[in-house]
This record gives structure tokens, sequence and C-alpha cells, in this order.
């Protein structure tokens, strides 16, 4: 019997690959929805689809408390900030035009996804199973933090991150003040 | 399905966040493809900290312990902070677009022209 690896009898099974590609697939063709399609408020509704296909996403990585944030905070609370802003302003029939710099800037994006596709494809990553296989890295360590994540990302939230935790607080105070003075009245 | 495959997808996903946010005239596209851009970094740092031995882990070797362990997560807590300034950014930014749709009756970013000149 050889190292355990993480989420073991899973990782290589076809259930798992199939669940990835249509979340993948649904991702994208939401996305491109989301910038193409002329109804404002139905552009929402797919920028939703893209962030529960990625909720899906985090959870085949094994980031459960972070796929339930993502379902809380996006597609609760954001997405229905963003519906309310789409029915405060009206012109949802007017859509959403592009400007003149359209092409120009579909061409840059396209040679950046490209750029970027190519750099983690070419880059030669440590990666983490065959560290294990190789016993460079204790297969009990990783097994212990992925058994039960929520432990471990509370000790390194309040210990080791605990300045930029207490600078996040800030900037949210500054965030509800700051939007509070914007939308008063006069 | 490996590393490559969600970086691959989350590159997709930045570059049309990215054509979103340079080519819509409606403020509200535009921060709807801020969202897409913030989604595919988080899911590029989760990515990474889920398949990427961690320096820690690296030269803890055999005997590593929860410590050193920990640092797996890294990646989960960026997205962490990535999801507050997410929430505190479109916040502030449909606070701007309702104050400029409330003086210009207009949410389009090319006609909020009042402080030129």
């Amino acid at each position: 019997m050889g190292p355990t690896m993480i989420g073991q009898g899973t990782e290589a099974s076809l259930l798992v690959d199939i669940v990835f590609w249509v979340l993948a697939v649904s991702a994208i063709v939401s996305a491109f929805a989301v910038v193409q399609i002329r109804d404002l408020f139905r552009a929402a509704l797919f920028l939703i689809m893209t962030l529960l296909s990625i909720a899906g996403m985090f959870i085949l990585l094994r980031a459960e408390f972070l796929a339930a944030v993502q379902v809380l905070i996006y597609v609760g609370a954001i997405s229905v900030l963003i519906i309310f802003a789409i029915l405060m302003t009206g012109d949802v029939e007017e859509g959403s035009p592009s400007h003149s710099m359209r092409i120009p800037v579909a061409i840059l994006s396209t040679l950046f996804g490209a750029l970027a596709i190519f750099v983690s494809v070419s880059t030669d990553w440590n990666l983490l199973e065959p560290a294990i296989a190789a016993g460079q890295v204790s297969a009990d360590a990783v097994e212990g933090v992925y058994s039960n994540t929520i432990p471990v990302i509370a000790k390194l939230l309040i210990r080791d991150f605990v300045l930029v935790f207490e600078i996040a607080s800030v900037l949210l105070l500054a965030a509800v003040i700051g939007a509070l003075a914007l939308i008063r009245e006069g | 399905m490996g590393l490559e495959n969600f970086l691959i997808v989350s590159a997709v996903l930045f570059s049309i966040g990215f054509y979103g946010a340079l080519s819509k005239r409606n403020a509200i596209t535009v921060l709807m493809s801020i969202e897409l851009m913030f989604n595919a970094v988080n899911l590029t740092a989760v990515a990474l900290s889920r398949y990427v031995v961690p320096e820690s882990l690296a030269t803890a070797g055999q005997n590593a312990g929860q410590d050193a362990a920990q640092f797996l997560l890294t990646g989960h807590i960026f997205a962490i902070f990535i999801i507050t300034v997410a929430a505190a950014e479109i916040a502030l930014g449909l606070a701007i677009v309702i104050a400029i749709y409330r003086n210009s009756e207009s949410v389009f970013v090319t006609d909020a022209t009042q402080m030129r000149n």
C-alpha cells in the first residue's frame, strides 16, 4: 500500500472529469454571455451562473469552505446588489453597447489570454502529488490538512495573516461609510 | 483534470472579464466584468494552493508538522481576502454608478465627463 494521495479514489475517476468539463464549459459560456448579451438583467443572471460554476470548481479543488463563501457572498449578496443597481438605474432595454475601441481591446485580451495559457502550460510546476509519491513531502501532513480544512484556515487567518485580517476589517468599514456618503441625498 | 486545466479556465475567464471591462460603455457591465476577473484570480489562487508544493513543506520533508503543512491553504486565505475586497469594491462601485446616474441620467462611462475642463 503506497502513500495515500489526497482525495484518493475520486481524483482519477471519469465522473470527476465530466463534472470538471461541464463546470468549465458553463463558466466560460456564461462569462461570454455576460459581456455579449444586450439585456443587462440577463447578463447579471449569467454572471450568477459563472459564479456558481466556480463554486463547483472550488469543491473539486477541495476548498469546500470557499465554495460556501462564494455562494453566500457572490451569489447571495453581490449579485443581488448588481441586480438592484440595474433596476435602480433603468435603461434595461438600452443594453450594454461597446465603444469604438472594441476591436483593439478584443485583440489585446486574446493576446493576454494566450500568453497566460502559454505560461501556465510551459511552467515546470513543483506539483504536490509527484512529490508525495517520491517521498519528498509527508503524505500524512497533507492528508491532515485536507481532511479538515476549516481549523487550518482559521489558524492561518487569525495567527499568520492577522494584520491583513485587521486591515480588511478597516477596509470594509471605510467602504460602508463611503457608500453611505455617496448614496446620501444632497 | 490537473493544474493546467484550472489555470487555462481561469485565464480564459480573466481575458473575457478584461475585454468586458475595457470595451463596454455601461458602468454596471464594467463592474460585472471586474467581478469575472476577481473570480478568475480566485480560481488560480485555489488551484495553485491545491496542486503546488509550498516552500515550507518542501523544506520540512518527511517530518513535516502542522505548522509547515498549514501553508498548503495559503491560496484559500488569498481567495478569502480577494472576496472581501471584491465585496467592498462592488458596494462602492455601485454607489458611484447610482450617484452618477442621479446627476446625469446615464450609466454610460463615456457620458460621465463632468470633471473634464
